[in-house]
């Protein structure tokens, strides 16, 4: 059973997103995504300053077997990046809720976040995914 | 066997002088106006070894590869049959090695001669109205085809249709071929006995298909049954069918894409026509076409008039997708596939499709009756056929890919594994028309020993292969610590 | 039965273990409407003995002309180890090493090309090649577009000079995903790029691409240009011949930053000209470009006892797995012309490479001097050249090459179809192959064709 924290919403891509207090939203990879695609060995970021619309790719997460897009589920600007991640990319195997989360962004709208799954419902949808 | 890399063989002063103009580099630049600033100055890493050294290093390398001459390798959808060796030795014969691919046609009658009359017998076993043979591999092949049947559609003012539609079991080249060509990827679902979903079909056409691509065998194996309804559907659309040559080797001789309704087609040339795969590539993906995409054909063409054989250029299509090669695609590759076909004839031809479906149901039937779970049982397979390793993968956790590895310790190369992408924990496996059945005997038999030993020692198979040059390899590591360049460390990254 | 080792016995056997009474009983899923009983186009079986005699026949006819044709393929001399070893059944028909163990020969082998390859460009990473040289750029152009990320531009420049046909290719290739390729320049006088016009145009391009030495032999003057490119916020391709890599500046020196993408024809690396194929496109980069290369990559690794060993890496970006996000479309390399040319590399070595491009050089400086002895022929371009020059003639090329053919002689090509603005032009090229007597027989065919009486001997 992977480990779904409380705090986070959660899309149906497997990604998290944690608004912080100064507005800001930082995004990264579930549990059960990382260990989905097993060991990566690579992550391709997006640039700071990049604007993106909702549903667009903001990172590639790459492993030997597979390789999936990271989506924003929100209309957003990219304001940071976890640079740590081009030389350790294991750190979102690791820790995909701390040391592991991939990019923050300033969302254009703060309630479209509202809209996404809490981390109860998102348990449930991975139950689901099981059966 | 070690492996040192040929420059850890490299001594300083040694070189093959017999492979090298014989006069000094100082005496050969005399008076040469090559700019001082345009100079190379750094050393390159080539080694510097005698001949026998060279010689050695690479026999003994090339001792170290499976292949199909030392190795029965079923290898779904990859047809991998034996490579006649005087294909090889006369398309190598010195006229054919030596003619600059841009001399004169009267300097090239005879290797003309060989691809027209190669033009023609495709033409023939595919049932198709136009041969190019200028695709270099099946993908560029594929990418031809799709470009056509867009420059068909733009060609009558018919822009909107920018669909192509790919069943979900379709190579991954096929999607990825009509993305290069700047169309969008609609996914078809495929029905529970292998069949391409006919209702899916029918939602999913519309005033945007440009076209489907489809493999017939599919890639799971078996024949699609309603090929002749889904190509109506298709037509009726206004769309035209793509046929993926993958599988070809299925029904070379007993039916032709060109009746099923298609309207282009590639043939693995590497595949079918048994040129070698040469540890991947040159490959060789000759396209097929119906009357109405002849005018958009790759270039050159051959042609044929009362002065002999010729090229058919930019002057003779002008409609033409363009050039796709610097040349005229992969001759030499062609030149094998003529001998082939020459040597098999009208009658051979025919008996590759009965015998490379002989090979594969029987095989089917003795691993099915040995216990493997055959992934569509009610159905016959075609020259290949797919069981799933499901059951042991959850009853003994060895997988698809520990029986792949169990079995180059058996001395067999493993089928296909984990394709296509539907089957869970997969066995693609295609023994070709060309193997005897003891061979296939053996092979069933090594495929019970190997389950009985999952059962009894799952730890066994998970350590295999244990009697190969190296043991499983390291692939994360692989990747994220990428060794791709040798620049003078003695091993790999630690 | 030809390559069908089945007796009756076995048909028999095999039948009754699947359960079908005949073999055709195993098509009962075919419509039979779609089912057909011969096939026209295809003539009756041949034996090896009678295709032997076919095909040396076919051969004889193409065979015995002396040839000065270069243009993108190279007669150079390769060694006999070369095709020997390459052939050898455990090279020839092995599949792609996806079965990493069971290919630690190929996969060795195109680990070692990378690694000469990437040296000779001066460039850090290098995939397991693509199909040829032309088709290499047209995939060099679209890794540009995803590489140069700060441009929007989807236009690509080819310095003027570079094989025209590399254009058309990309064209034909790249075309349909919206790129879009112009040609700059080239001065008539040297011969070179232009540099004022290089990156011109209504936007910058996202890439620009640069030969060395370009179609017409030039030696290009490869830092200004490249600087040129990047100031403009292009990447450079460099597009090179890898014998002339041995004497000249590799890419990844040109310039203040180098080159970005390197990549070009590596026939001349062993591999025989045969027809235009199969040759093989090479094709390298700087680090921070390796994850948009296309095609396979070989990369070195441990096993599970921590042995060395090699393997197929970054597989993750092919279309095996990200299907319709894949890099490109490609599957294969043209594994077997790598063998050659790896084979190639080794016998030569740094000293025999630099001796053969040293010696074509040599060759074509003299075939140059020779030709333009013949009055009504003189040198076209003054820019230094490798092993290739541009000749300009007092009369149509096209009736001379024809008489010089007929003589087996094979004078050159015709520039006039592709590059109709100069005129009468002759493209020639000499390599180590061409003996000081075969330039003399070029020279006096061509004194005679060209009728001037200064004719040394009369082979009439």
């Amino acid at each position: 059973m992977s480990e779904v924290p409380g705090d986070l919403v959660y899309t149906q891509e497997h990604e998290w997103l944690r608004l912080d207090d100064d507005g800001s939203v930082v995004i990264g990879i579930t549990e059960h995504a990382q260990e989905a695609l097993g060991d990566l060995v690579y992550v391709e970021l997006p640039e700071v300053g990049q604007s993106l619309s909702s549903g667009d790719g903001l990172a590639v997460v790459e492993s030997v077997k597979a390789a999936s897009d990271v989506y924003v589920p929100i209309e957003a600007e990219v304001v940071g990046v976890n640079e740590a991640l081009a030389d350790a990319p294991e750190k979102v195997n690791e820790d995909p809720y701390g040391e592991g989360w991939i990019a923050r962004v300033t969302p254009a709208d703060r309630e479209a976040l509202g809209e996404l799954m809490s981390a109860d419902a998102y348990q449930e949808f991975l139950d689901n995914l099981d059966d | 066997m070690t492996s040192k890399l040929i420059f850890e063989k490299s001594r300083e002063g040694r070189f093959a002088t017999a492979q090298a103009p014989l006069e000094s580099l100082d005496a050969l630049l005399e008076g040469s106006d090559l700019p001082s600033e345009q100079r190379r100055t750094q050393p390159t890493v080539l080694p510097e070894v005698s001949e026998l050294e060279v010689v050695r290093h690479y026999t003994r390398l090339s001792q170290k590869n499976f292949s199909i001459d030392t190795h029965f390798y079923p290898l779904g959808s990859c047809t991998m049959k034996y490579n006649p060796r005087a294909c090889n030795s006369l398309a190598m014969l010195p006229g054919f090695l030596a003619r600059h691919p841009l001399g004169p046609e009267s300097h090239g009658q005879g290797f003309l001669e060989c691809m027209f009359e190669l033009q023609e017998m495709l033409k023939s076993v595919t049932g198709m109205s136009g041969v190019s043979l200028t695709p270099m591999a099946g993908a560029q092949g594929e990418l031809t085809g799709v470009a056509m049947i867009r420059a068909y559609h733009r060609n009558r003012g018919d822009l909107a249709r920018n669909e192509i539609l790919v069943p979900d079991a379709a190579h991954g080249t096929n999607p990825a071929t009509a993305t290069m060509c700047g169309c969008k990827v609609v996914e078809l679902p495929t029905d529970s006995e292998g069949d391409v979903d006919i209702d899916a079909l029918k939602a999913a056409v519309g005033p945007n298909t440009a076209g489907i691509m489809l493999t017939n065998p599919s890639t799971l194996g078996v024949f699609e049954r309603k090929i002749k309804e889904i190509a109506a559907i298709v037509h009726e659309a206004g769309g035209l069918l793509y046929y993926d040559g993958a599988n070809l080797n299925a029904i070379l001789g007993k039916c032709r894409p060109g009746d099923m309704g298609f309207d282009v087609i590639h043939m693995n040339l590497h595949k079918t026509f048994s040129t070698p795969h040469g540890g991947g590539g040159p490959g060789s993906g000759a396209v097929g076409v119906a009357k109405r995409l002849e005018p958009f054909m790759p270039i050159p063409v051959v042609g044929k008039n009362d002065d002999g054989y010729h090229w058919l250029s930019e002057a003779d299509l002008p409609l033409s997708i363009g050039r796709l090669s610097g040349f005229m695609g992969n001759a030499g590759v062609l030149l094998r596939a003529y001998i082939y076909m020459r040597m098999l004839g009208d009658d051979g031809m025919r008996r590759v499709g009965e015998f490379a479906t002989l090979n594969a149901n029987y095989l089917m039937a003795r691993l099915s009756d040995a216990g493997f779970d055959l992934a569509f049982e009610n159905r016959r397979a075609s020259h290949e056929f797919i069981i799933t390793m499901k059951r042991t993968a959850r009853e003994h956790h060895v997988t698809a890919m520990d029986i792949a590895k169990a079995l180059l310790d058996e001395g067999f190369h493993a089928p296909t594994t984990y394709f296509p992408l539907l089957v869970p924990e997969c066995l693609l496996i295609e023994p070709t028309e060309t193997e005897n059945k003891e061979t296939l005997d053996e092979f069933v038999a090594a495929m019970i020993r190997i389950a009985e030993r999952a059962e009894r020692d799952a730890q066994a198979i998970h350590a295999a292969p244990v009697t190969l040059p190296v043991r499983r390899l390291d692939d994360v590591q692989a990747a994220r610590q990428l060794d791709i360049v040798w620049t003078g460390s003695e091993d790999a990254a630690a | 039965m030809p390559f069908i080792p089945h007796t009756e016995q076995d048909i028999a056997d095999m039948l009754e273990a699947i359960g079908a009474d005949s073999i055709d009983d195993l098509f009962d899923e075919i419509p039979e409407s779609l089912r057909i009983d011969g096939l026209d186009g295809v003539p009756k079986p041949m034996n090896e003995m009678a295709v032997t005699r076919l095909m040396h026949e076919r051969a004889a006819k193409d065979a015995n002309a002396l040839s000065f044709i270069g243009a993108g393929a190279y007669e150079h001399h390769i060694p006999a180890a070369v095709w020997q070893l390459t052939t050898r059944g455990e090279f020839y028909s092995a599949y792609t090493p996806y079965q990493a163990e069971a290919s630690q020969g190929t996969l060795q082998v195109i680990y070692e090309f990378q690694s000469m390859i990437a040296s000779m460009t001066g460039m850090d990473a290098s995939n397991a090649s693509l199909y040829d040289g032309a088709s290499a750029v047209a995939e060099a152009a679209l890794m540009a577009v995803r590489a140069n990320r700060k441009s929007k531009s989807r236009r690509v420049v080819f310095a003027g000079g570079t094989n025209r046909t590399y254009q058309k290719v990309a064209e034909a290739i790249a075309g349909t995903q919206g790129l879009r390729f112009e040609e700059s320049g080239f001065d008539r006088k040297t011969g070179r790029a232009e540099l004022s016009t290089l990156v011109d145009g209504d936007e910058p391009p996202v890439a620009v691409v640069i030969s060395q030495p370009n179609f017409f032999g030039c030696v290009e003057a490869v830092d200004e240009l490249t600087d040129a490119a990047h100031a403009a916020g292009a990447l450079v391709i460099a597009v090179v011949n890898p014998t002339a890599l041995a004497l000249l500046k590799p890419p990844g020196e040109w310039g203040e930053q180098g080159a970005d993408i390197v990549c070009g024809e590596g026939q001349p690396l062993g591999v025989p000209l045969s027809s235009g194929g199969p040759y093989f496109g090479f094709m390298t980069t700087r680090q921070s470009f390796v994850r948009q290369l296309p095609g396979r990559i070989v990369g070195r690794t441990k096993d599970l006892d921590g042995k060395s060993g090699f393997t197929l890496t970054l597989q993750a970006r092919e279309q095996h797995i990200r299907r319709s996000k894949a890099t490109s479309n490609i599957c294969t390399n043209q594994g077997l012309m790598v063998t050659a040319a790896t084979m190639y590399l080794s016998l030569l070595g740094e000293q025999g490479l630099a001796r053969v491009a040293a010696a074509s050089h040599s060759q074509t400086r003299q075939l140059t001097e020779a030709l333009c002895t013949v009055p009504g022929v003189t040198r076209r371009f003054d820019a230094p050249a490798f092993h290739e020059t541009v000749l300009q003639l007092d009369r149509p090329v096209g009736p001379v090459l024809e008489a010089l053919a007929e003589r087996d002689l094979l004078g050159g090509l015709d520039l006039s179809q592709i590059y109709p603005e100069l005129g009468h032009c002759l493209l020639i090229c000499a390599t180590e192959t061409k003996t000081d007597e075969d330039i003399q027989r070029y020279r006096d065919e061509l004194a005679r064709v060209m009728g001037a009486s200064t004719t040394l001997r009369d082979a009439g």
